[in-house]
């Protein structure tokens, strides 16, 4: 089924936004990392959010994904690769399957940490960011994942059932990897080759691959949506928080300091709402035509 | 037909003479299905002067190790046969637009 509304981000942004879009009678779909990653699930205590003192990380988390689907916004986990205009619309590849959308809302939150020294240069040289799609292509050969999402084991243990010989580096020790698959633990890590990937090296330590699978909880909302215009680390949005793509809206962290819950809900309801008119009057456009 | 699925067997007879333009995916690929509207819209816009292809890795691996795809979506660009040009990645349309006018106006 084609969505009005797909939100990018299940934190407090997304969440805000979707309860908006509802309340305006749009279907929406909200796209969640792992919870595990949800960096307001680490939050151990919040304090300075009105009216809600007191509360642990995740279990606001869990009170505003409550909120968002009881009003009924349908809540997927999934690692979104793609999203690209189609047809007046939009469509968001996650993991290997596709979703069709009206209006995006990215609320994406904000990459800790910059990337690899040599990652955006070898990027689709031997640098990859999903798994799924070009495991298979590197079958029968070494292959390193950095895993730093916490599903980031599962997707080593796919690789490793297909036949790629892979070895993982991580800052630290993966719950559920195949212990068939050799651990190196590392804290400075950087991808090295001429054109393409000849290997990783990890913490000095040189190892030689063909492939280098990144795996973050999210891709940057400008590695998602090509041509998507940014204010240096951030996504460039107006009052009304559109980007400079026609239907895409974001909120949140990924549109800048400061990054606080309600700085990010508020964002997502201006969002939510401008999205829901967006909406409305291509609809009129199209009644008109 | 606008969008030509290329087998190992035909691929060089295929893109032999003149301007090709081959989408490598496959069906476990998700960005692949985003791309694939967007190829649909080239084979349809530049159907008549070039060979809009598509090569399926995962039924012709021999032709992914071939052109060294090491990422999906891959699309190569040929002429009589030779690769002048790649986008690794989803681009927007107009990437791949400008690509076909240099090498059509060449």
């Amino acid at each position: 089924m084609r969505y009005d509304i797909v939100v990018i981000g299940g934190g407090p942004a997304g969440l805000s936004a979707a309860v908006q879009g509802r309340k305006r009678n749009k279907s929406v779909l909200v796209l969640c990392m792992d919870p595990r990653d949800a960096p307001l699930a680490k939050a151990e205590q919040v304090n300075n959010y009105l009216g809600m003192p007191n509360r642990t990380g995740s279990q606001m988390l869990g009170e505003f994904t409550s909120h968002a689907t009881a009003v009924g916004a349908v809540c997927k986990k999934g690692r979104v690769l793609g999203v690209m205009p189609s047809e007046g619309g939009f469509l968001v590849g996650v993991g290997s399957e596709v979703e069709a959308a009206g209006a995006i809302i990215l609320a994406t939150g904000v990459q800790r940490g910059q990337k690899y020294p040599g990652e955006a240069q070898l990027l689709g040289a031997g640098v990859s960011y999903c798994a799924t799609c070009d495991g298979m292509l590197y079958r029968g050969r070494e292959v390193v994942v950095i895993g730093k999402s916490a599903d980031a084991p599962e997707e080593a243990n796919f690789l490793h059932g297909i036949g790629c010989h892979v070895t993982y580096v991580s800052g630290k020790a993966p719950e559920g990897l195949n212990p068939e698959i050799p651990f190196v633990k590392a804290a400075k890590t950087a991808v090295y080759g001429e054109g393409r990937v000849s290997g990783v090296e990890a913490d000095g330590k040189r190892l030689p691959c063909e492939g280098v699978f990144i795996l973050r909880p999210t891709l940057a909302p400008s590695d998602l949506l090509p041509g998507l215009k940014l204010a240096g680390d951030y996504v460039e949005v107006n009052r009304d928080m559109a980007t400079n793509i026609s239907g895409v809206f974001a909120a949140g962290d990924c549109t800048g300091l400061p990054l606080q819950i309600s700085k990010a809900v508020g964002e997502g309801m201006v969002a939510g709402h401008r999205a829901a008119e967006y909406l409305d009057a291509q609809r009129e456009g199209k009644d008109k035509a | 037909m606008s969008v030509l699925h290329l087998t190992t067997a035909a691929f060089d007879e295929a893109t032999a003479d003149g301007i090709s333009m081959v989408d490598f995916w496959a069906e476990w690929c998700g960005p692949c299905k985003l791309l694939a509207p967007v190829i649909e819209t080239l084979g349809e816009q530049y159907g008549e002067q070039i060979l809009v292809g598509k090569v399926n890795v995962d039924d012709e691996p021999e032709l992914a190790r071939r052109f060294g795809v090491m990422s999906i979506p891959t699309v190569v660009f040929l002429r009589d046969g030779v690769e002048f040009d790649r986008k690794v990645g989803l681009m927007p349309i107009e990437n791949y637009q400008e690509t076909l006018q240099e090498s059509l106006s060449e």
